[in-house]
This record gives structure tokens, C-alpha cells and sequence, in this order.
């Protein structure tokens, strides 16, 4: 059978080593740093201050506004600054230092029950903002935000998105094969909230395990279906999901509810499945760590506000590191910051080796127009025109011309582009340019 | 290897990996399927297509390293050649394949200046030229020497391994003299004779008379699809002039049969099949979007039968490809693909 897809996309390296390590709990670091931002969106405003006693579970932040969510402490141990650190961007950011305390059990003392059943859309939405959630598939938008669009809009499908297709990335795989049951009491929830009439789990061809279980786990309810799309980078993006499983396209600038869709994480929809009925906050997520850089590699159940430092350290640093990247090889972001703290938003952690990248390192030649990256871009744009105009500073031709704000930087064109231009990356300095300029 | 509390690694921005294909490879994998249409026409034309192709091949060389060594040390103070990214050997070898053996080669040697010069460098040299620069050379050439330029010398001659056609070494600026006999091209013949030769013979073997690089068209397409299997090859342009010109001069043939070829013949002789294979598919001048592709290698197509059946010219294929060579920037802003998620095309 011919699976489903989008037309265009890349093949990388799948490089999936860790899909049958199971997720495993990592020890607490001497101090877990919780940035106030791990979210698009308003940052949270810290309730504690330095020297207070928190208790895992615990808010430790509160929600500023409807854009924004509340924090929990992830361990029980003393507050030990509030102040700013370092983030993946290389940004210094507000947080919240707690240094857990060596001898405490770590249980969870701060829950509040809730009977989901009798919850109305609006309660549940506001219940999921309780618990701090975030999309936990690297984009970090404010869950409860996504599944409450404008009350305009009719929303017919809700898709799952467990595509995965960034390569060595396997923690949503892992979440689908040993929390099945969590995926599916989430897409109920959600369901109810958005009044979709089905809900579709996507994921590849390279999941079918988890597929066959989750169809399984579904079964009771005729609402929810699987499918099993082909293995191709990016078919995890929103866009390419609505394409590939419906046949619609997003309009441009716009929203998946505009065509009555909400996409959400496969991980995302299984905390929410787990968490929001126990009235949990978020303190822990689940994140892939990989490639030849460490020789420990798995997947982990990891406290939010973890330092890069202690995770390399447990997942064993080894000297071939070259590259370390929060998230996967396509769209990631290298950091070298030993303090960078994971966030809600850290799907993995990548460490490359030197014959891992060596691949990416190559000399710079003007385009030859071979045409790779335009029969490679799922958007359909030409980034070699596009490149071109960079080049020449023409950003608003860019925009007006050549469509610049569709692109949504899967990088596919740099990663196929034999004279190694770095085409995704002038696009991100072209929008900026553009976003400025517009901002006066 | 942490210092301080950053860790010794390389930071840059997504993506981080890389398909592994360069420039460098592409071209070279060029260059490897060209070499058995040169092996091919040596053993046609002997010492003769050696010198040619070699000396188109040297000037290349020679005037890309001059140009592109003074120009990196004005842009980037530091001279370096641009020798090695292989786009000068192949546009040398090209050129030389669609020279007559019997070329003098100081006019060789002449072509491949102007190849590098005006084909290639006065646009900003690799990927900044709207026409194939071996075509251009070629067709320079043609105005410059129009005699030495289609005098055809018999292929398959006994002596060609141990003797170089009197012509080849002809001192710069002396007019070349042929001995023997020298033919016209099958072409010419099918032009002003309306005489069709067999083309069972020229699909294995090529034509008796002609350009180094008119060989086995078998061969070609063999190479071509070599590059093709490989993705270094737009397999759609060759198909496209193909399906044009079958559809094209077949429909001549059926009004006209004793004056109009068939499709076949049309197809086999001259130097359609490199041209259509090798340099139509020049990645710099050809387009980039999926229909501009269908629409320039038809263009060719068409081009090829209207410039043979009618032109001045008992051969086009040149002036064919650089014709649409010319068209490529509109046919790229025509062909826009659309855009995910938008309605109408704009401008």
C-alpha cells in the first residue's frame, strides 16, 4: 500500500538509535533552574523568593495573563536564587534556582484532583493552564491558547501529531509504546474541549509498533483513528500534517483552526492524559538523548530546570563531541552554555561527533540553480531565488515576491544544497530585518 | 573539554546536518560521464580528437585559473583558483566535443578562451552564467571560422592513429588546407539533397561526418543516464526536447515524406543527443521550476526542427540551446510553482 505524504521533503539520515531504549527516570542535579519563559508567550511571575522551602509540585510562578501558564518547583529542596540564566538562545532570561534537597523522597505532595468527566470546555481549558502545559513537541505554544481557538472558528479534527521526523529524536515514540492509555484519556479530553468529531494519530511508517498499539488502545472509541504516513522530513510540521492526512492546505498566515483543525504533540496530548485528572503541574518531561557524542544514549524522564551540564555528565560526554543541539540535527539549536537548563520545550539533546557533521562541512560556491532545494521545499517556494535576493539585501522582494513568510525554516534547502549555502539561515536574518523594519 | 563553563563545541544555526553532496562532486561525476564519449570519439577521429579536446580542455583550464585567481585575490585578497570545482574542465571537454576534427588548434585553443572569458567570467563566473559557455564559444567560433567550422574530415580513417589530420596543425592565422576529401554532414545531405541516411547506423556509431562529439547517440544517452540515476541530471529536459521534436517533425514527415525526415533520423544526427544530454542540462542556464523545465527543453525541441527543416543552417542544435538558455529567467518568473496554502499565484 502506498502510505499517505506530502509532495517534496527530505530523507536525512534517520539515525533513530535510542527507539528501543525504555524511558528511564534521571536523577535530580544539585540545582535545577526554572526559566520564567518556557513558553511563547508572557513570561510567568515568580511567587517565591530566595531561601523559601518548596515542595515538589509546588507553584513556585504564576500565570501573567491568558498567554501565559504557571510554574512548578520540580524537586523539594530551597529556593536558591531567583535571577536570570542563560538560555538556548544564548539569552539571559529570568529563573527560579532551586537546590533540591539531597534526602527528600521527591513525592509529589501538591495535587488537586479533578473529576474530568464533569469539567465543562471551558473549565478543562483553564484545568490545562493550571498545569503549566506547553506544546511539548519543541514549539513550546501554550496548550490550553491552541485548543481554545476563536469561538468562530468550527473545529472538526483534531490530529495527533506523532511523526517524529526529526531524525535521532525517539521520545514520542517511546511515549506512544508505554503510555498508550495516557494518549488516548488526552485526545478525550481534548476532543471534548475543541467539539471535534474525530481525532486522527499521525505518525511514520517507522512507528508502526507504536501504531498497532495505539489502534489497539483506541479501539472503543470509533472516533479516533490511526495512520500510518511515510517516513519523510517534515512531516511532523502542522502544514504538512493537514496536506498529507486531509488534502488541505493552511492558508497562508494563517491557523490549522482556520480549516477546522487543532494539531497538537503526541507527548503533549499524553501529559495532559496523565496530569490533568491527578491535577498535576508539569515538573518533568521526557527528552531523547543521542548521537556519538555520548556514550549513554536513551530516553529520559528529566526534571524541568536540569542543566546541559549534568545531563551530559550522566549521559556520558565522550571526546568525540563536536555539536551539541537542544532538539534534532534539522531544526535544533546548538548550545554550548554548560548552565543552559532544559525547558518544556527540549524535545532532546543531540551531542554529534565529528563524522556525524562532517557531512555539513563543505565549501561555500555560488548557486548552480541544480534545482534541489526548490523540488525539496514541502512549501513549495524557490529558495534559490530567494537566496539570491538575500544576497542582494532585496528583503522586500522577498516577501511580496517569493512568499518569504511561508517559509517556516524546516532548513530542507540548506540540507540539500550542494554548493552549501546556508539558505534557511538568510531567510530567519531576512525576516528579522523585515519584522524590525515593520516595527518601526 | 568544558573551559569555564562552556563546553569546546561548534555553534551554529539549523539545520545541522547536511545531504553530503557538493559542487565539487557533481561536476567531477560530470566529467567521469563524459569521458567515455571522449574515449568514444578518439577512437572515431584518432590523434586528431585528442589534440582538439585537449587543447580546448588546457585553455579552459589555463584561462579560468588566470581569471578567477586575480579575481578572488581583488574580492577576497587571497588567490585561489577556482580550478576545483571541475566547471572548467567540463565546459572544455564540451567545447571540444562539439568541434570538427579537423579544427586548426590554435582555434581551438582560441575557443576555449572566449568559453571561459565571455561565456563564463564576464557574468561573474560559476552559477552567474545565463548561457552554456561552451555554446557560446561555439557559436563564436562559427562566425569567426566559417570555413574551418564545418569543414568535416571522414571519420574512421586508417592512418587517424598515427597521423593528424593536416588541417589540426595549421600555424595561427594561416588558413588550414585539407588534403583528401572531406564530406558534408549527414545533415546537410537530409538539407539540400532530401536524402535520408539510414539511422540504425548512426544510433550505434554516429555519424561518418561531423563534430568530435557527434558519437554514438546509444552511448550518449548511456552516460546521461548515468548522471541521471545518480540525481545530477534533469532526465525531464532531454525528454522534453525528444517528445517535441518526435511530435514536431513527425508531423512534417507525414505531409511531406520525400522533403521532411523522419522523427528517428531528426533525433540521431548532428549534435542533438549532447546537446539535449549534456548541455541543455546545464543546471546554471536551465530553469528551476518543475514546468519551466517541460516548457524550455520543448522550446529546444521545437527550435532543433524549425532551424534544420528551415533555417540557413543545416545544423541548430547551438543556437537552439542558447536561444532557450535566454528565455530561462522568464520561464523561471512564469513557472512559479504555488505556494502552499495560497490561493493565486501572484506575479
Amino acid at each position: 500500500m502506498r502510505l499517505r505524504t506530502f509532495s517534496h521533503g527530505v530523507h536525512p539520515a534517520e539515525a533513530k538509535i535510542t527507539s528501543d531504549a525504555k524511558i528511564r527516570r534521571f536523577p535530580f542535579a544539585n540545582e535545577l533552574t526554572v526559566l520564567l519563559s518556557q513558553h511563547i508567550g508572557r513570561p510567568a511571575k515568580a511567587i517565591v523568593f530566595k531561601g523559601q522551602e518548596v515542595v515538589r509540585g509546588e507553584r513556585i510562578a504564576e500565570a501573567d495573563g491568558r498567554m501565559s501558564i504557571p510554574l512548578f518547583a520540580p524537586a523539594t529542596g530551597v529556593v536558591s536564587e531567583v535571577g536570570e540564566t542563560i538560555n538556548a538562545d544564548g539569552v539571559m532570561t529570568p529563573s527560579i534556582t532551586i537546590k533540591p534537597f539531597p534526602a527528600s523522597e521527591q513525592i509529589v505532595h501538591h495535587k488537586k484532583a479533578l473529576d474530568v468527566d464533569k469539567l465543562t470546555p471551558d473549565e478543562l481549558v483553564s484545568a490545562i493552564q493550571n498545569i503549566g502545559m506547553v506544546g511539548l513537541g519543541g514549539a513550546a505554544f501554550t496548550a490550553h491558547v491552541k485548543f481554545s481557538p476563536p469561538k468562530d472558528k468550527t473545529i472538526e479534527t483534531f490530529i495527533v501529531n506523532g511523526c517524529e521526523c526529526e531524525p535521532y529524536l525517539t521520545a514520542d515514540h517511546r511515549v506512544m509504546l508505554e503510555h498508550p492509555e495516557d494518549v488516548i484519556s488526552g485526545i478525550k479530553i481534548i476532543l471534548k474541549i475543541t467539539g471535534a468529531d474525530r481525532a486522527i494519530i499521525a505518525t511514520e511508517s517507522n512507528k508502526q509498533d507504536a501504531a498497532d498499539l495505539l489502534a489497539e488502545a483506541a479501539k472503543d472509541d470509533e472516533r479516533i483513528s490511526v495512520e500510518v504516513l511515510k517516513t519523510k522530513y517534515p512531516q511532523g510540521a502542522e502544514k504538512l500534517l493537514t496536506r498529507a492526512l486531509l488534502g488541505k492546505d493552511v492558508p497562508s498566515g494563517g491557523l490549522p483552526a482556520d480549516i477546522g483543525v487543532v494539531v497538537s504533540n503526541v507527548t503533549t496530548v499524553a501529559e495532559i492524559g496523565a496530569l490533568l485528572p491527578m491535577g498535576c503541574g508539569i515538573i518533568e518531561r521526557v527528552i531523547t538523548i543521542s548521537g556519538q557524542g555520548v556514550s549513554k544514549p536513551g530516553n529520559f524522564r528529566v526534571p524541568i530546570g536540569t542543566p546541559l551540564e549534568f545531563v551530559l555528565e550522566k549521559a556520558g560526554l565522550n571526546d568525540q563531541a563536536r555539536q551539541v543541539i537542544f532538539g534534532g540535527p534539522m531544526m535544533g539549536k546548538s548550545v554550548s552554555y554548560l548552565g543552559t537548563p532544559i525547558t518544556e520545550g527540549v524535545t532532546s539533546i543531540v551531542v554529534l561527533s565529528e563524522s556525524e557533521l562532517a557531512a555539513g562541512t563543505g565549501k561555500i560556491h555560488a548557486c548552480i540553480q541544480c534545482a534541489e532545494c526548490v523540488s525539496s521545499c514541502p512549501i513549495h517556494l524557490n529558495p534559490s531565488k530567494l537566496g539570491r535576493l538575500a544576497r542582494k539585501s532585496r528583503f522586500d522582494e522577498m516577501v511580496e515576491e517569493y512568499n518569504l513568510f511561508d517559509c517556516f525554516e524546516c532548513g530542507s534547502c540548506s540540507y540539500v544544497c550542494p554548493s552549501h549555502i546556508p539558505l534557511v539561515q538568510m531567510f530567519r536574518i531576512a525576516k528579522k530585518v523585515v519584522r524590525s523594519k515593520a516595527s518601526g | 573539554m568544558a573551559d569555564n563553563n562552556y563546553l569546546d563545541v561548534e555553534l551554529h544555526t539549523s539545520p545541522h546536518f547536511s545531504k553530503g553532496q557538493s559542487v565539487e562532486n557533481i561536476m567531477l561525476n560530470v566529467v567521469w560521464a563524459l569521458i567515455p564519449i571522449v574515449l568514444f570519439s578518439i577512437f572515431k577521429y584518432g590523434l586528431s580528437a585528442i589534440a582538439v579536446i585537449g587543447t580546448t580542455t588546457f585553455s579552459c583550464l589555463v584561462t579560468e585559473f588566470i581569471i578567477s585567481r586575480r579575481i578572488a585575490r581583488k574580492e577576497l585578497g587571497e588567490a585561489e583558483s577556482s580550478l576545483g570545482d571541475y566547471s572548467a574542465i567540463i565546459t572544455g571537454i564540451l567545447l571540444g566535443l562539439t568541434l570538427p576534427a579537423a579544427l586548426p588548434l590554435w582555434m581551438a585553443f582560441v575557443g576555449g578562451v572566449i568559453a571561459i572569458v565571455v561565456g563564463k567570467w564576464t557574468f561573474g563566473g560559476l552559477g552567474q552564467n545565463p548561457f552554456n559557455p561552451a555554446l557560446v564559444s561555439r557559436i563564436i567560433l562559427q562566425a569567426a571560422f566559417p570555413v574551418p567550422m564545418t569543414t568535416w574530415y571522414p571519420a574512421w580513417q586508417s592512418s587517424r592513429f598515427t597521423e593528424f589530420i593536416s588541417s589540426t596543425l595549421t600555424t595561427p592565422f594561416m588558413a588550414p588546407v585539407t588534403d583528401g576529401v572531406t564530406g558534408a554532414t549527414v545533415l546537410a545531405v537530409m538539407k539540400f539533397d532530401h536524402i535520408f541516411l539510414d539511422s540504425m547506423d548512426v544510433m550505434l556509431l554516429g555519424e561518418p561526418h561531423g563534430s568530435l562529439g557527434e558519437i554514438s547517440p546509444l552511448l550518449i544517452l548511456i552516460c546521461g543516464g548515468y548522471l541521471a540515476v545518480r540525481k545530477m541530471l534533469d532526465w525531464r529536459i532531454p525528454l522534453a526536447i525528444f517528445t517535441a521534436m518526435i511530435l514536431l517533425s513527425l508531423s512534417f514527415h507525414l505531409l511531406d515524406e520525400a522533403r521532411f525526415p523522419p522523427a528517428s533520423f531528426m533525433l540521431l544526427t548532428g549534435g542533438l543527443m549532447l546537446g539535449a544530454v549534456f548541455m541543455a542540462t546545464d543546471m546554471v542556464s536551465s530553469p528551476v521550476t518543475p514546468w519551466g523545465v517541460w516548457i524550455y527543453g520543448g522550446l529546444i525541441g521545437f527550435l532543433v526542427v524549425i532551424i534544420r527543416l528551415f533555417g540557413g543552417l543545416p545544423e541548430g542544435v547551438a543556437y537552439a540551446i542558447v536561444l532557450a538558455n535566454s528565455v530561462v529567467p522568464i520561464l523561471n518568473q512564469l513557472t512559479k510553482p504555488r505556494v502552499y496554502g495560497i490561493k493565486t499565484v501572484s506575479g
